[in-house]
């Protein structure tokens, strides 16, 4: 288990990067040796950016009295979905702050409405929310995942796990339910037989081993419960954020190459996860393009909208055409899939 | 297509140092082995230039995007009257740069070909920046250019570029090269210079002590095959002068004029640049040119042969208008910031690779 770490180590920061590239392509074509690669055609929708975390590396919260703050109308949601579909969408992924004026009832109420109105994919709610859902009703995270469940979520984003470093944690998102209680809410969903993904912000402050405590956490995880489709590290995004500001004065930015390493490392380590997601939305289209060759068989979402990263600068104007295009050109052969990898159609 | 995992004979060339040919170097085009090429690049790269990478302070003018060619792919180029079409004054040139926040050691230089400028207009310009900023390395005119003021001096291509050397140009810049295949470049820019025209005016410039680089712009309507015959006509030139500093493989942004949709996905950006260092064996640098490739894809190509990036510049007009989404200015901090990250020795350059500082 210590040569595992060792050896983690040394590929964070030794290994040449196109040998790593090398190791991380041929477990690839080991779980994946069609060349194809997928995406999820669907729908990322924030119902509210309220937030009382305040984490210091998003730049996507406001405050309750602020004049943009806002809890998304009923009538605009069930709109996006059937736009969704219309697009071809076989999920939709709801995501948003932390809101005191929201209680599981609402959530409930949401989601069942929405499962009454129509057959799609409900990917909702990231641990954090869920874990604040739960403390407000005084309920048990079990509970309240069974009630979401009862109402019609299917699935749960693996987001907010940022680095589940507790010494991270507490330095850019302190109020941020910590590395256990993250852990907790997948492996609850995991039991209920949910399935969810997994996923990893690195270029803060985090240091090799914190990346590589990440990676075993998930790792132990999924030998228990086998619950995760998928793994989807990115880098965090330093525009319009405070700790944005503190970055780029300090160590400078995550680049290019920091994020095939930890993709490919990724893929290496996390040999009990089927697939590794390309995260174009942050890295750009070129870049994840690459990163087909760094380990991830997954080009992600086609996201129709994607407010949280929008609000840190980066703006990507894709549609699936555009990701079918991006993915042939590669020498991949694309494919549109659902919630859990499979091919519905070959392009 | 391409052929996934086939065995390359072509190594066992690379590795005994032995000079490819056309049909090795369209194997690599034709191979997966994205790998393999990037680390047999990667030593090529090393061999010359250990870890170092160069960049360079530098300024883009573009004094008219008025042009006579209209290539159909140009983006930047408009006709007189068109809205959005300028042409700046020598004086007006002058004030920009005397405005410069940032200092600059390296001008470059090109522009529309403007239906009314005499070929006195670009003597006068080149002289005066020279007064004023006599430090300053000028990178100017495309051989397109060059080409158009053989037209105008009616000194022929010799006395034109001495006229011009004159007064105080440093080197060309490789621009206007496109693709050299005829059929190809008859399809994607009929209005320019001929292949062997521009080949024609970097030996006259060598030949006169100007040094230059050269550029081949890929993805588009070409083959493999096409842009290894161009390659092949770079190295060529290249052994019997001697005079190209930097190769610049451009990867093409699509526009609407044009029939293809296609651009260069980020792995063939990488493999072009790799399959480029091991072929232009006698070019001193592969330049990864951050404004068309995106600053990520600039930084992996470290590792697949590119030694340099290019520079800070400020004023990127051409390629911008052609939709490029990169940032308009990186700076020096941030230019380090990437090649340190990579593990690379940063090296400030000047526009003839003498280190700065
Ligand atoms: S990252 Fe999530 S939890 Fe943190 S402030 Fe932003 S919305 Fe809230
Ligand atoms: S590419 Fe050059 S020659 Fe052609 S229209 Fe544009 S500026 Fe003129």
């Amino acid at each position: 288990m210590d040569g595992k770490l060792k050896q983690a180590a040394r590929h964070l920061t030794e290994t040449p990067l196109l040998e790593l590239g090398q190791m991380a392509d041929d477990c690839r074509v080991v779980l994946h040796p069609e060349h194809i690669v997928t995406f999820i055609v669907d729908r990322n929708i924030n119902y509210t950016n309220v937030c009382v975390n305040k984490c210091s590396f998003c730049a996507f919260y406001k405050d309750e009295g602020s004049p943009e703050a806002y809890i998304i109308d009923e009538g605009v949601l069930m709109e996006k979905i059937s736009e969704t579909i219309a697009l071809g969408g076989t999920q939709i992924l709801i995501q948003g702050g932390l809101n005191p004026s929201l209680n599981i009832a609402y959530y409930s109420a949401l989601l069942q409405k929405i499962k009454k109105m129509f057959t799609i994919n409900i990917h909702g709610f990231s641990p954090p929310e869920i874990a604040y859902m739960a403390s407000k009703a005084g309920l048990s995270i079990r509970e309240t995942v069974i009630t979401l469940k009862d109402a019609g979520l299917d699935s749960i984003p693996g987001g907010g796990a940022e680095i589940l470093s507790d010494r991270v944690r507490q330095l850019i998102s302190p109020r941020k339910i910590n590395t256990a209680t993250w852990l907790e809410v997948m492996k609850e969903a995991h039991l209920l037989g949910m399935r969810t993904t997994a996923t990893m912000m690195f270029g803060t402050v985090e240091t090799p081993q914190d990346i590589i405590a990440h990676l075993e956490a998930i790792w132990r995880l999924q030998g228990q419960t086998g619950g995760f489709t998928a793994f989807i590290p990115w880098t965090f995004q330093p525009g319009g954020s405070v700790l944005g500001r503190e970055i780029i004065d300090s160590t400078g930015h995550a680049t290019a190459v920091d994020y095939l390493r930890v993709l490919a490392l990724s893929r290496i380590y996390l040999d009990n996860i089927k697939n590794i997601q390309a995260s174009w939305v942050t890295q750009g289209i070129k870049t994840a393009q690459v990163a087909l060759r760094f380990g991830a068989n997954d080009f992600g979402s086609t996201m129709i909208e994607e407010n949280v990263v929008k609000a840190a600068g980066v703006a990507f104007m894709v549609s699936k055409n555009d990701i079918i295009g991006a993915i042939k050109s590669t020498g991949f052969r694309p494919a549109q899939r659902d919630t859990y990898y499979n091919v519905l159609n070959y392009f | 297509m391409l052929e996934w995992h086939v065995s390359l004979r072509v190594f066992d060339k690379i590795y005994a140092a032995e000079r490819l040919d056309s049909d090795d170097a369209l194997e690599l085009f034709h191979s997966d082995d994205l790998f393999g090429i990037g680390r047999a690049a990667s030593s090529a790269a090393e061999t010359r230039h250990d870890k170092k990478v160069y960049y360079t302070r530098n300024r883009h003018i573009n004094p008219t995007n008025l042009c006579v060619n209209r290539c159909k792919f140009c983006a930047f180029s408009r006709s007189v009257g068109q809205d959005g079409a300028y042409a700046m004054t020598i004086d007006e040139i002058l004030h920009t740069l005397a405005a410069s926040a940032s200092p600059f050691n390296e001008l470059h230089i090109v522009g529309g070909l403007h239906p009314d400028w005499p070929f006195s207009y670009y003597l006068e310009l080149i002289s005066k920046i020279k007064l004023h900023h006599p430090h300053v390395q000028i990178k100017a005119f495309t051989a397109v250019e060059i080409d158009h003021f053989t037209k105008l001096s009616g000194l022929g291509l010799q006395g034109t570029l001495s006229k011009l050397k004159a007064h105080g140009l440093d080197m060309l810049p490789g621009g206007g090269a496109e693709i050299f295949n005829e059929g190809v470049r008859a399809r994607l820019c009929p209005e320019k210079i001929h292949a062997s025209r521009w080949l024609e005016i970097h030996e006259a410039a060598h030949n006169l002590g100007i040094k230059s680089n050269a550029t081949m712009l890929y993805g588009h309507i070409e083959t493999y095959e096409d842009r290894v015959e161009h390659l092949m006509a770079l190295r060529q030139l290249q052994d019997s002068t001697g005079g190209f500093q930097a190769f610049i493989p451009l990867s093409y942004q699509p526009v609407d004029a044009v029939e293809t949709t296609r651009y260069p996905s980020g792995i063939d950006d990488l493999k072009t640049i790799a399959i480029s260092r091991l072929v232009l064996d006698n070019f001193p640098h592969i330049k990864a040119y951050w404004i068309m490739l995106g600053q990520k894809i600039c930084q992996i190509a470290l590792f697949f042969g590119a030694t340099d990036i290019d520079g800070t510049v400020i004023e990127e007009k051409i390629a911008h208008s052609a939709g490029a989404s990169s940032a308009p200015a990186l700076t020096t901090a941030e230019m380090i910031h990437l090649i340190t990250r990579a593990h690379k020795e940063a090296v400030q350059r000047n526009a003839t690779y003498e280190e700065v500082q």
